[in-house]
């Protein structure tokens, strides 16, 4: 007995909640990173249902090209976050709000 | 190469272009190269140059006379403007009127170039005023070599624009700056009635070489005739300094006195008598045009003279009889004697620039004293320069057998021979103002007692030479056109303007020639009882008739209304619109709009709060609204 798609798609909607909130509550922005991460997972999570469910490959594809991109994503990110991080000793998000007026 | 084959191009041995191109290698080189030229090379270089051009004009002329009779020898060198219908070529001409200037141009530029090789001695410029001296040559050549009238105008344009540099060469000081722009200025005016006047010709005869417009001059209709002559007499007007354009003329004398010599005395000046000669088909083609001609000369030769006599600067004085004698020449021209005028303009050529060096030795004598009130008695400290000026005195005064009594009789008595006796009376009138104002300044500077306690010293070896050629040429002048009817320069010009008539006016020449001197004694006889006699206190005649005495040095207040009629409202109206119209209505519109926006913009930056998380919120709910639209919709 196959498991019903709609379990799928919670567990995928209750990570991305975690994981937005994770974004808009968090100061830490290797946290805020981690959160980024579980997001797109939550996304990954729900396009590998939606291909078993209508036995179409394209959706695992898509999720091969976000993990990749995410991969991508990740070193120019830490990257980011490490040099910030030494310039002003903190990785508080809040503390770096430079771009305004 | 020869383009523009549809006309009969005559090309004579050699090509005339030369003669322009040697001044114009030397202020490109000198231009280019002024700043590396040590101690008076540069002087010596570029005096070699315009004898080189002399000479090779002598050569021209020897060639001319060698011809076969034609009238004109033409070189086109190539076609220069070409478009739709309208096509000029850079053509050079060579006849009598072209070799006449361009001869008197070159001789009397290479004596003033070597003569400023002394009076310009340690100045910083040294070179580059060689260069501008050279360039000026340069243009003065192409006007007078020039086949059609947009070449022409190229050459009048710049003799401008070097007049402009020279004048104002020492432009550190405020009156030399200004008197350039001045020049600039004013000429300009006649300018542009010029360049229609060559937009008219254009127009009328599909051509601007003069072969083409000359020969179908005497087609014009009176009243065309009438249009086409005042505008290039305009020209003439501005460039030749005749009333009512003649105001930039006394100032230009800010410029080095070598410059007011050659540029402001003998050539350029000369450059709008040769133009209406030049252009004496169209001229002849309007009674009315002739007449304005004269009267503005004769005119302009009276007030002149009568401001002349007021002066007390020496180089203002010579200027203001520049303006007279050109009154002269352009009267001549008005009465028909061309070749009485060009007579003229060559003999006041040599005997002007003599003067002008004259005066210019005096200043290097007396370290650059122009105010003939505090000279006087230099005869015995400066014998050359004193020697050298007596001859251009009486020269210009018109005592015989000196070139000025030839040329300026000539010119006088064709009002005579045209029957036209207020004319001739004026003229008189006209001849014995030189003679005093002449006689006056020489009494003032070189005899009576010195009235300044400087020791003056004569003119040192080149200057000297210059003096000496000049005051020669001045002397023996009159060798040229003994005779108005068949002496040699009227015999010479005589393919440009026809055979002279006989005269037929009521007076013989003899009686003619005999008036004209007797005028002249007489000019010279009343300065000499005010003056030179001792028995008249001048000085105190000065300040009893002060009011016209300041009258006459004022040259009758007409830069005065100038300034106060036309400068001053010009200037208003433009301080209301720099400082009113543009600051308060133009800048007041761009600033209000300026100020709207950043109003706008000031609310709307609140928005930036450089927060990340905010903007992620920001992100967040607008996704949510996308979506729930989406949801609504579908």
């Amino acid at each position: 007995m196959r498991t019903p798609i709609s379990f799928f798609l919670l567990l995928s909607a209750v990570l991305f909640t975690l994981g937005t909130l994770g974004v808009l509550l968090r100061r830490n922005a290797l946290v805020i990173f981690m959160s980024i991460e579980l997001q797109l997972n939550a996304v990954n999570l729900a396009l590998v249902a939606f291909s078993r469910q209508w036995g179409n490959l394209n959706g695992q594809v898509l999720a091969f090209f976000s993990m990749v991109v995410a991969a991508a994503e990740v070193v120019v990110g830490l990257a980011i976050i490490v040099s910030l991080y030494r310039k002003r000793r903190s990785a508080d998000v809040d503390e770096a709000s430079l771009l305004r007026w | 190469m020869v383009i523009g084959a549809d006309l009969p191009a005559i090309n004579s041995a050699m090509p005339i272009w030369i003669v322009p191109l040697f001044p114009l290698t030397g202020a490109l080189v000198l231009l280019l190269t002024g700043r590396r030229w040590r101690g008076l090379l540069s002087g010596w270089f570029a005096s070699f140059l315009v004898g080189a051009s002399f000479v090779s004009t002598i050569v021209l002329l020897l060639d001319f006379l060698g011809g076969d009779g034609e009238a004109a020898l033409v070189n086109r060198l190539y076609q220069w403007v070409a478009a739709g219908s309208f096509s000029v070529d850079v053509a050079f001409r060579v006849d009598p009127l072209a070799l006449v200037m361009a001869l008197t141009v070159s001789g009397v530029a290479t004596l003033i170039h070597i003569y400023s090789i002394d009076y310009m001695r340690g100045d910083p410029r040294f070179a580059r005023f060689f260069a501008y001296l050279n360039l000026f040559v340069f243009f003065m050549l192409v006007l007078v070599l020039a086949n059609n009238f947009l070449l022409l105008f190229v050459g009048w344009e710049g003799v401008g624009l070097c007049s402009y540099l020279l004048i104002g060469f020492w432009f550190e000081r405020k009156p030399a700056a200004d008197a350039a722009k001045k020049a600039f200025i004013v000429t300009r005016i006649g300018d542009s009635a010029f360049l229609i006047g060559i937009v008219f010709i254009w127009l009328r005869f599909q051509s601007l070489d003069f072969e083409v417009v000359f020969a179908r001059a005497p087609e014009l209709a009176a009243g065309t005739a009438t249009v086409l002559a005042l505008l290039l007499f305009a020209g003439a007007v501005g460039k030749s300094a005749q009333l009512p354009l003649h105001t930039w003329l006394p100032d230009a004398m800010e410029g080095p006195t070598p410059v007011s010599a050659l540029i402001h005395a003998a050539t350029m000046v000369t450059a709008g008598v040769y133009l209406v000669v030049r252009a004496h088909p169209i001229f002849e083609a309007s009674e009315v045009a002739l007449t304005i001609v004269a009267t503005v000369g004769i005119v302009t030769a009276i007030y002149a003279g009568l401001s002349a006599i007021g002066q007390d600067d020496i180089k203002r004085m010579l200027a203001y009889s520049t303006i007279s004698q050109l009154g002269f020449m352009f009267f001549g021209a008005g009465m028909g004697a061309y070749s009485a005028a060009i007579f003229l303009l060559v003999a006041h050529a040599f005997f002007k620039a003599m003067l002008f060096l004259g005066a210019g030795s005096v200043m290097h004598g007396l370290r650059g004293e122009t105010d003939m009130m505090r000279m006087g008695g230099l005869r015995r400290a400066m014998p050359l320069t004193f020697w050298t000026w007596v001859i251009g005195w009486l020269a210009m005064a018109g005592i015989p057998p000196l070139s000025g009594f030839f040329a300026k009789d000539q010119v006088v008595a064709s009002a005579s021979e045209n029957g036209r006796l207020w004319f001739w009376i004026a003229a008189l009138v006209g001849s014995l103002l030189t003679a005093v104002y002449m006689s006056r300044a020489t009494f003032m500077t070189f005899f009576g007692r010195p009235r300044s306690e400087q020791k003056p010293h004569d003119a040192p070896p080149r200057m000297g030479l210059a003096l000496v050629v000049l005051a020669a040429a001045a002397a023996f002048g009159g060798i040229l056109g003994l005779s108005a009817v068949n002496g040699i320069l009227p015999a010479f010009l005589e393919p440009v303007f026809g055979a002279a008539e006989e005269p037929h006016g009521p007076l013989t020449v003899l009686a003619l020639a005999l008036a004209s001197s007797a005028v002249a004694v007489v000019g010279i006889g009343i300065a000499y009882l005010v003056y030179g006699s001792g028995r008249i206190d001048w000085v105190a005649l000065r300040s009893r008739f002060a009011g016209a005495k300041r009258a006459s040095q004022r040259g009758f207040y007409v830069d005065d209304v100038y300034t106060g009629g036309l400068v001053a409202p010009a200037k208003l109206g433009s301080a209301f619109l720099a400082y009113v119209f543009d600051r308060r209505v133009l800048d007041g519109a761009v600033n209000g709009l300026g100020r709207i926006i950043g109003a706008f913009a000031g609310r709307g930056r609140a928005v930036q709060t450089g927060r990340v998380r905010s903007y992620a919120l920001a992100v967040l709910l607008g996704v949510v609204g996308v979506l729930s639209y989406l949801v609504v919709r579908f």
